[in-house]
C-alpha cells in the first residue's frame, strides 16, 4: 500500500466522520427545536407569567408586540434557525422555572455529566480490554466461563434497576449511602484537589453501574475478534519459531483484534451517555440528568432544549475523538463503507 | 427450492448421520428448527417465555386481588408468609395481619394475627373478571378459603396505597410484555421497509438510508424518548399513551432491524438463485417477495427477538422516571416508581420485587435471541 494513498484515505474518512458529525448535531438540533415548539403555549406565555409573577401588568398588546419582537409569527424555519444562531452563540434562552439562563442553571452539571461518562468509557476500556484477551487466549476455562456468565448478566440487567439493587445493598449491608458524587464537605467548596479526590472516591460507583453492560458486550466482541485472529497460521508460524505466547499474543493478534474492538467506542458512548440521564436520577447525581427530567416534568422547555442538545453535542464530539483514535491505531481504515 | 441444490455442510451431525435423505428435502425453516433445537438454554428461555405470556393472558385469573382496589389500612404491608403445614399435617394456611407500633421507633408494622386464621384454597371465587376478555367468572386459581371480606392474601406484600404487589405484578406482565411486542412489530415494518430499498436499489437512496441510521444510532436515545413522552398531552387516555410511546420507541428502533434486513439484502443479491429467477424473468416484486424473502425470514425473526428487551427496558425506564405510563395503568416501570429512593427500597424492599422479572424477562429474550441468530442459517458453517 502505498503511503500517499494512506494519507488520502485517512483525510478523506476524517472528513466523511466530520460531515457526519455535522448531519448529526443538525438532527439533534431539530430534534431539540421540535421538543420545545411540542406542548402548547409559547415562549411569550412563560415570559409573561414571569413578569406577572414579578408584579408587572401585561396587556394583549405588549403580549402581542412580544410575540413579534421575538419573532413568533414568523415561519417555523425562520424561528428555526433564529434559535440556532442563538444556540450557535452560546445563547440558550431562558429559564421559565428558575429565570435565570439556560447555561447558569445548567452550569458545572455538564461537566459532571462529561466526567461521569468518560470514567465509565475508561473503566469498560480497562475491564473489557484484559477479560477479553484472557477469555480468547484460555477459552473454554473456568475463568471464561465465569467471564461469560457475568457478561450475559451485566447485559440483562437495565443499568437503573442495578443502581437501584446497588443502593439497597450498600444501605442495607454497608450502610453507606452510595448516592451523589461528592461528601457533604465538598459539596459546595471550590475547586481544589481535594476535592478532585473526592470526586474519585464516588465516581467509581456510577462508572460500574453505568459501565457494567458495555463491558460486557466488548468483552464478547473482543473474545470473538481474538479467536479468530488466534486461528490463523501466522500465529502458528511464530509459535513454530518459538516466540513466547504472550509476547506473541500481544503484539500481533490483539493489535489486529483491537481495531473493531476500538469502533464499538462510538457506538458504546451514545449508550452510556443515554443511561446516565437515568442512573444518575436514582443515584441522585449532579448531572444534567435529574436537570433533565425536572425541566421536562416542569415543561421548562429552553432548558429542557438546551440539555438535549449539549448531550447530543458530547456525544458527537466523543464518537470523533473515537474516530481519531480509530485512525491512529489502524491507518488502514477502509474509505469505502463505514463497516 | 433452491436450497436443495446447495452442498451439505459437514456439520449437522444431529441429522446427517442418521437421515441423511431427511436433510436433503428438509425446508429451511425446518433446517433452522433442527439447529435450534440443540441450543439447551435458548429452548429453556423459550419456554420462561411463554410461561410469562401465559401468565400475562390469565393474569385475572392468577391474581388474587383487583389491580387498583387498594386500602389505606393496608400500606406498605410485608410479604404473607404461607404455613404448609398444621398439627393435622399438610395445611397451607396465613394468618391475618394486624397493623401495631414499633413500640421504639413508632413506625408501622404488622404482626401475625394467630387468631385469624385463613385457610389457601384452590378455585376460590374472587372479584369479577372475564376469562380471556370473553367469558365472565369469578374463579381464581387460588385464594383464601370463603373469601373472607376483609381479608386478602398478600403473597407479595402491598403497596403505599394497600394494594396487593403480586396481582398488580400479573397484571404489569400484560403491558409490559406486550409493548415490547407492539413496539417491535412497528420498528419491523419501518425496518424492513428502509432495510429492503436500502439494500435491493443500493446507490444515492442506500447512502441516504445509511446515513441517516449512523446519525440515528450516534444520538443518545433516553433523553430523547424522556422529551417525546413528557411532551405527550396529559389528558390522553391510557390507551393512546400506551400506543404514543410504542411509537416513539420506534421510531429510534428501527436501525438495527434495518441494518440486517440491508444486509440480507446485499448478500443475497448475489446469490445464484436469484440471478437464476432474474434470466427465468421473475419481476422484481416477485424475486423479493417469493425467493428473497422467505431465506432471510429466519434472520428477521432473530433480530427481533432481540430488539423485545430493549423496548422493554425502554418503556421500564420511562415509566420509573413518571413519564412513560401513568398510574391506572400498571407496568413493571410504574410499579418500580415506588421504589425510586433509597429509603423505600430499604424499608420496604418488596417494593423491588418488580424488577426482578424485567430481568428475568430481557435475559431470556437474548438467550433466545442468540440461538435464533445462530440456528437462523441453516447452511452456514
Amino acid at each position: 500500500m502505498q503511503r500517499r494513498g494512506d494519507v488520502f484515505s485517512v483525510l478523506s474518512y476524517l472528513i466523511r466522520r466530520l460531515l457526519l458529525a455535522a448531519g448529526t448535531l443538525v438532527v439533534v438540533s431539530v430534534i431539540a427545536f421540535t421538543i420545545i415548539q411540542l406542548p402548547p403555549g409559547d415562549y411569550v406565555d412563560g415570559y409573561v407569567g414571569i413578569l406577572e409573577s414579578m408584579g408587572d401588568v401585561i396587556t394583549e398588546e405588549r403580549e402581542e408586540a412580544l410575540r413579534l419582537q421575538y419573532g413568533l409569527y414568523d415561519p417555523l424555519i425562520v424561528q428555526y434557525l433564529g434559535w440556532a444562531r442563538d444556540v450557535l452563540a452560546g445563547d440558550f434562552g431562558l429559564s421559565l422555572e428558575y429565570r435565570i439562563p439556560v447555561t447558569e442553571v445548567i452550569g458545572d452539571r455538564m461537566w459532571m455529566t462529561v466526567a461521569v461518562a468518560l470514567a465509565s468509557v475508561l473503566l469498560v476500556w480497562l475491564m473489557a480490554l484484559p477479560i477479553g484477551i484472557y477469555s480468547a487466549v484460555r477459552q473454554y476455562s473456568v475463568g471464561d466461563y465465569a467471564f461469560t456468565f457475568i457478561g450475559f448478566l451485566g447485559l440483562a440487567i437495565p443499568n437503573f434497576l442495578l443502581a437501584l439493587v446497588l443502593m439497597y445493598f450498600s444501605f442495607r449491608y454497608l450502610g453507606a449511602n452510595v448516592g451523589g458524587l461528592f461528601s457533604n464537605e465538598y459539596l459546595d467548596a471550590p475547586w481544589s484537589l481535594e476535592k478532585f479526590w473526592d470526586l474519585l472516591g464516588h465516581i467509581w460507583i456510577p462508572a460500574i453501574v453505568l459501565g457494567t453492560s458495555g463491558t460486557a458486550a466488548l468483552i464478547r466482541i473482543m473474545r470473538a475478534n481474538l479467536l479468530d485472529e488466534l486461528r490463523k497460521p501466522y500465529v502458528v508460524a511464530a509459535k513454530a519459531r518459538g516466540m513466547s505466547e504472550w509476547g506473541l499474543i500481544l503484539k500481533y493478534p490483539v493489535r489486529v483484534a483491537l481495531n473493531p474492538f476500538a469502533s464499538t467506542i462510538g457506538y458504546i458512548l451514545p449508550y452510556i451517555v443515554s443511561g446516565s440521564i437515568i442512573v444518575s436520577v436514582v443515584l441522585s447525581l449532579p448531572t444534567v440528568g435529574p436537570l433533565l427530567l425536572r425541566a421536562l416534568i416542569a415543561q421548562d422547555l429552553y432548558l429542557s432544549g438546551a440539555i438535549i442538545m449539549l448531550i447530543g453535542y458530547m456525544t458527537v464530539v466523543g464518537t470523533f475523538i473515537s474516530d481519531l483514535i480509530l485512525v491512529w491505531l489502524d491507518p488502514r481504515i477502509r474509505v469505502a463503507d463505514g463497516q | 427450492m433452491s436450497s436443495v441444490s446447495e452442498p451439505l455442510p459437514p456439520d449437522i451431525p444431529a441429522v446427517a448421520a442418521a437421515a441423511d435423505d431427511r436433510v436433503v428435502v428438509a425446508t429451511p425453516l425446518q433446517l433452522t428448527w433442527w439447529r435450534f433445537r440443540k441450543h439447551k438454554l435458548a429452548i429453556a428461555s423459550a419456554v420462561v417465555l411463554i410461561l410469562f405470556y401465559l401468565g400475562a393472558a390469565l393474569a385475572p385469573f392468577l391474581a388474587v386481588a383487583e389491580p387498583t382496589s387498594g386500602e389505606a389500612q393496608r400500606s406498605l404491608m410485608p410479604p404473607m408468609t404461607i404455613h404448609w403445614f398444621d398439627v393435622s399435617g399438610f395445611n397451607p394456611h396465613v394468618y391475618g395481619m394486624k397493623g401495631a407500633r414499633d413500640p421504639k421507633t413508632f413506625k408501622r408494622v404488622f404482626v401475625e394475627d394467630p387468631d385469624t386464621r385463613y385457610e389457601l384454597k384452590l378455585f376460590a371465587p374472587g372479584f369479577d373478571y372475564k376469562l380471556f376478555w370473553l367469558i365472565p367468572t369469578n374463579i381464581h386459581l387460588f385464594g383464601l378459603e370463603g373469601e373472607p371480606a376483609d381479608e386478602h392474601l398478600f403473597l407479595l406484600g402491598t403497596d403505599v396505597q394497600g394494594r396487593d404487589v403480586f396481582s398488580r405484578l400479573l397484571f404489569a406482565t400484560q403491558i409490559s410484555m406486550s409493548i415490547g411486542l407492539v413496539g417491535v412489530t412497528l420498528s419491523l415494518v419501518l425496518g424492513v421497509a428502509l432495510g429492503g430499498i436500502s439494500g435491493y436499489f443500493g446507490g444515492l437512496i442506500d447512502t441516504v438510508i445509511q446515513r441517516t441510521i449512523e446519525i440515528l444510532r450516534s444520538i443518545p436515545t433516553i433523553p430523547l424518548w424522556m422529551a417525546l413522552t413528557a411532551a405527550l398531552p396529559r389528558d390522553w387516555s391510557v390507551l393512546q399513551i400506551y400506543f404514543a410511546i410504542t411509537i416513539i420507541l420506534s421510531i429510534f428502533g428501527w436501525t438495527e432491524l434495518a441494518r440486517v434486513v440491508r444486509g440480507r439484502f446485499l448478500a443475497l443479491r448475489e446469490e445464484d438463485f436469484v440471478t437464476a429467477a432474474l434470466l427465468s424473468g421473475a419481476s422484481r416484486p416477485r424475486i423479493i417477495l417469493r425467493h428473497m424473502v422467505p431465506s432471510f425470514t429466519s434472520h428477521i425473526i432473530a433480530a427481533s427477538t432481540l430488539a423485545i428487551p430493549e423496548m422493554i427496558i425502554a418503556e421500564t425506564a420511562l415509566s420509573f422516571l413518571g413519564l412513560g405510563l401513568q398510574p391506572p395503568a400498571v407496568s413493571y416501570g410504574v410499579m418500580l416508581q415506588a421504589a425510586q429512593n433509597v429509603q423505600t427500597v430499604a424499608t420496604t424492599p418488596w417494593l423491588m420485587v418488580p424488577a426482578l422479572p424485567v430481568i428475568v424477562i430481557v435475559l431470556a429474550f437474548n438467550f433466545l435471541g442468540d440461538g435464533l441468530r445462530d440456528a437462523a442459517d441453516p447452511y452456514s458453517r
